[in-house]
C-alpha cells in the first residue's frame, strides 16, 4: 500500500515518527563521528606543510557544509510554509535555525584556532570566513525576528519571507564578498594542501555524515519540543503518556 | 442582487486599465506630498548623515593619504546607516493611524503601491545623499574621478537600500527593538552593495576601471527592482494578519 | 450576498470563537455584538479580507474569498478603530486620496457633496491633526459615500461621532442598503435599521452555522 506522505504533515502524526528516528540518526552519529575522528586523527597522514593543526579540518569543513546546507533546507521549509500555510512546516524551519546558527559559529571558531597557528591571525578576511560570518548575521536575524513576534503563525511567516530573501542572497555574499577580496589580493585561505590524501577526503566525508546525522536527530528533538509547545492545547497533547502524569505542569 | 447597487463588474471596470502604475502614482505622489509637509524630518536625516561622515576623520586621523583610503567606505557605510535610520519610518507612520490597512485592501495591487512607496522613501533619503556625498568627499581629499565613481555607485545603490530595507520594515513592523532588529535583519543583504560600490572607487583608483563593479551594481538593482516589491508586499500582508 | 462557514479564529494561542456562520444578502445588515474580547476586531478583518480564519471559509457572490483576494478587495470598504487620516494633509485632501485609493476617480462635484453631506466643507482645508476624533470620523463616512462599494465593513463607526454623527450614520447605512449594498458592523448601538433587515451576530455564545 503506497506510503500517505501528507497523513505526516500533521504534527500530531509526525511526533510520534520524529520520536522513533531520534534514536537512530543519534547513535548513527555517534559511530560514524568516531569512524570520522579516527580517520581524521589517527589513520590520515601528518599534513606536509601545516603539522598537526591541520586535522580541525575535519570539524571545520563538515560544520561549515553543514552551515549553508541546513540554511538551503530551512529556506526550503520557508517555501512550503508560505505556500501550504502547514505549521509543520513553519516549526521545522524553526527548530533547524538554532542549530544552524551553532554550525556556522563552530565553522568560525575552528577557522579561527586554524588560523592563527598556520597564518598567524585569528582573523583573515577571506571570502569564504567573511561571508560565513554573515551567514551567521543571517540566522541571528530569522532568530530575532522570530523571538520578536509573539504570533506563532505570523513567526512562520516572517521567517519564512526572510530565510528566502537570504537564501538568494547567500550566493551573491559569497560571490561579492571573493570579488572585495580578489580586488584587495588579501590573505588568501587555502583549505586543503596542494592535493587532498584520499584518507583525508574519506575522513571529512565521514565527518560531514556524522555532523547531518547528528543535525538531524538534533532538529527532530527540537522539533518535538516545539510540537508540544505550540500544540499544547491538543487533546492529544494532553494525552501523552508523559504529559498526563505532569497535567498541572504544563499549564 | 439589486441591480442599483454596484456589481463588482462595474466597480472593477472602475480600475483604471494600467491599474498597476496608477497604484505606484497614488503611493509616489502622497508620500512624496508628506514628506514635503514634515520637511523637517528629512532634514535631520541628512544632518546625520553628515556628522557621520565628519566623525570618521576625528576619531581616527586628519593624514591625508589615510582619509582619501577610507573616504569610499566611509561614505558608502554612512549612506547604509542614513537609510537605517529612514526605513522605520516607510511603513510604521502607515501602520500607526490605519492607513496601511486601507492600502492593503484596494484593488490597486500591493506590490504597485509599495514600489511607489519606495520609491518616495529613495527620492526623499537616498537621493540626497547621492548629491551632498561628493562635496564630503572633498573633505576625505578624494579627486573628482572618485568622486563621480562614488556618486555613480551610489546613484545605482541607494534604491538598491530601499528596496532591500522596505523587506525589513515591513517584516519587522509593529515589533519592539524595531531599529536594532531591523538593522541587524538588513545589513548582511546590504553587504554585497556596499563591497561593489566602495569598491568601485578602489578599482578606479588602482586603474582597472569601475564599469564591472558598476555593472554587478546595475544588475542588483534590476534583481532587486522585480524581487523585492514581491517580498516587501508578502511582509505587509504578514504584518497585517 | 456574503456567506461565512464554520469560521473560528485563534490570536496565539487564544480561541476566540469557533463555528460561526451566517448569510447576509442585499439589502441587509449584519451586526456583531458581543463583549470586549471575543474577537468582534478579528472577524471583521476577517471579512475585509485582512486576516485568515484559523477555519472555516467566507464566501462573496457563491464564491469562496481568501485574505487579499482581488475579488474582495473591489467590493469592501473597511472602516476600522482607526480613521486612516494623515495629520499633514488636509479633509479634503484625505478623502480624495482615500477615494482614489480605492480606485474610485474623485471628480470634484462628488467631493463637494460628500463634505456637504458630512457638514464638513467648512472645514475642508485645515490640515487633519486639528480637527476633532468625531469630524476625523465624518470624513470616513464621506469616504464611504463617494467610493461607492457594496461590501461596508464598520468596526465601531459610532465611536467619537455626537448625536447628529450618529444620526448621519444611521442615514447613511439605511441609503446602502436600500441601495442593495450590505453592511456589517460591530456596535453596541442601535443604527435606527428595521429589525427585519437586520441579522445579529453575538460573539461569546456559539451560534449555529
Amino acid at each position: 500500500m503506497p506510503f500517505n506522505w501528507f497523513k505526516l504533515s500533521s504534527p500530531a502524526s509526525f511526533y510520534p515518527v520524529a520520536g522513533t528516528l531520534i534514536p537512530w540518526f543519534a547513535w548513527g552519529a555517534a559511530i560514524l563521528a568516531a569512524i570520522g575522528l579516527w580517520l581524521g586523527f589517527g589513520v590520515a597522514p601528518t599534513d606536509f606543510q601545516q603539522g598537526e593543526v591541520y586535522r580541525i579540518i575535519f570539524i571545520h569543513v563538515p560544520s561549515a557544509w553543514l552551515s549553508m546546507f541546513l540554511y538551503v533546507v530551512m529556506a526550503f521549509w520557508g517555501v512550503l510554509a508560505l505556500g501550504f500555510g502547514t505549521r509543520l512546516s513553519g516549526m521545522m524551519a524553526q527548530a533547524i535555525a538554532p542549530t544552524g546558527a551553532l554550525m556556522t559559529f563552530i565553522a568560525l571558531w575552528t577557522g579561527a584556532l586554524w588560523g592563527r597557528p598556520t597564518w598567524g591571525t585569528y582573523w583573515a578576511w577571506d571570502a569564504r570566513m567573511t561571508s560565513e560570518l554573515i551567514l551567521l548575521f543571517l540566522y541571528l536575524g530569522i532568530i530575532a525576528l522570530r523571538q520578536a513576534i509573539g504570533d506563532p503563525r505570523r513567526a512562520d511567516r516572517a521567517c519564512a519571507v526572510l530565510s528566502i530573501v537570504g537564501v538568494v542572497n547567500i550566493p551573491i555574499i559569497y560571490f561579492s564578498v571573493k570579488w572585495w577580496n580578489t580586488l584587495h589580493q588579501g590573505a588568501s585561505v587555502k583549505l586543503t594542501g596542494s592535493s587532498m590524501e584520499t584518507t583525508m577526503l574519506a575522513g571529512m566525508l565521514v565527518m560531514s555524515f556524522a555532523f547531518w546525522f547528528y543535525s538531524i536527530a538534533v532538529v527532530l528533538a527540537r522539533l518535538r519540543a516545539i510540537v508540544l509547545e505550540r500544540e499544547r492545547d491538543a487533546a492529544w497533547v494532553g494525552a501523552l503518556p508523559d504529559v498526563r502524569g505532569n497535567a498541572g505542569v504544563l499549564r | 442582487m439589486n441591480a442599483t447597487a454596484p456589481s463588482t463588474a462595474t466597480i472593477l471596470a472602475s480600475v483604471p486599465a494600467d491599474g498597476a502604475l496608477a497604484g505606484v502614482r497614488w503611493a509616489l505622489a502622497r508620500d512624496l506630498k508628506l514628506a514635503v509637509r514634515s520637511r523637517a524630518e528629512l532634514g535631520v536625516q541628512l544632518l546625520f548623515y553628515v556628522i557621520v561622515v565628519t566623525l570618521f576623520p576625528l576619531a581616527t586621523t586628519p593624514e591625508r593619504n589615510l582619509l582619501s583610503t577610507m573616504g569610499p567606505g566611509v561614505l558608502w557605510v554612512a549612506a547604509l546607516l542614513a537609510s537605517l535610520l529612514s526605513l522605520p519610518r516607510l511603513f510604521a507612520t502607515d501602520h500607526a493611524d490605519g492607513t496601511l490597512e486601507q492600502i492593503a485592501l484596494s484593488p490597486y495591487a500591493l506590490e504597485a503601491l509599495v514600489s511607489g512607496k519606495i520609491a518616495a522613501h529613495w527620492l526623499t533619503t537616498g537621493l540626497p545623499v547621492v548629491l551632498l556625498a561628493p562635496m564630503l568627499g572633498l573633505q576625505y581629499y578624494m579627486d573628482g574621478e572618485s568622486l563621480t565613481v562614488l556618486a555613480a555607485g551610489l546613484l545605482i545603490g541607494t534604491p538598491i537600500l530601499s528596496l532591500l530595507g522596505a523587506i525589513g520594515a515591513a517584516l519587522t513592523l509593529g515589533l519592539k527593538g524595531g531599529g536594532g532588529l531591523l538593522a541587524l535583519l538588513i545589513l548582511p543583504l546590504y553587504v554585497p552593495v556596499l563591497i561593489f560600490g566602495a569598491g568601485a572607487v578602489d578599482a578606479v583608483r588602482a586603474g582597472l576601471g569601475a564599469t564591472a563593479n558598476l555593472s554587478l551594481l546595475g544588475a542588483g538593482l534590476a534583481l532587486a527592482v522585480v524581487g523585492a516589491p514581491f517580498a516587501a508586499a508578502a511582509a505587509v500582508r504578514i504584518a497585517l494578519d | 450576498m456574503l456567506e461565512a462557514q464554520n469560521l473560528a479564529a485563534r490570536r496565539g494561542f487564544a480561541e476566540l470563537f469557533k463555528d460561526v456562520g451566517f448569510r447576509v444578502k442585499s439589502g441587509d445588515a449584519l451586526v456583531v455584538t458581543g463583549p470586549n474580547g471575543t474577537g468582534k476586531t478579528t472577524m471583521l478583518r476577517m471579512l475585509a479580507g485582512l486576516s485568515a480564519p484559523t477555519a472555516g471559509e467566507i464566501r462573496w457572490n457563491g464564491r469562496r474569498v481568501e485574505p487579499f483576494s482581488a475579488e474582495l478587495r473591489a467590493v469592501v470598504a473597511y472602516a476600522g478603530h482607526l480613521p486612516a487620516l494623515k495629520d499633514e494633509l488636509t479633509a479634503e485632501e484625505n478623502l480624495v486620496s482615500l477615494v482614489e485609493l480605492s480606485g474610485t476617480s474623485a471628480p470634484r462635484a462628488d467631493i463637494d457633496r460628500a463634505l456637504d453631506a458630512v457638514a464638513l466643507s467648512h472645514r475642508r482645508s485645515l490640515p487633519s491633526r486639528v480637527l476633532s476624533a468625531g469630524q476625523r470620523r465624518r470624513i470616513g463616512l464621506a469616504r464611504l459615500l463617494v467610493s461607492r462599494r457594496p461590501l461596508w465593513i464598520l468596526d465601531e463607526p459610532v465611536t467619537a461621532l455626537d448625536a447628529a454623527g450618529a444620526a448621519l450614520l444611521a442615514r447613511l447605512v439605511h441609503d446602502h442598503l436600500d441601495r442593495g449594498g450590505i453592511v456589517v458592523a460591530a456596535t453596541h448601538q442601535s443604527l435606527g435599521l428595521q429589525p427585519s433587515r437586520v441579522q445579529s451576530l453575538v460573539l461569546g455564545e456559539t451560534v449555529p452555522a
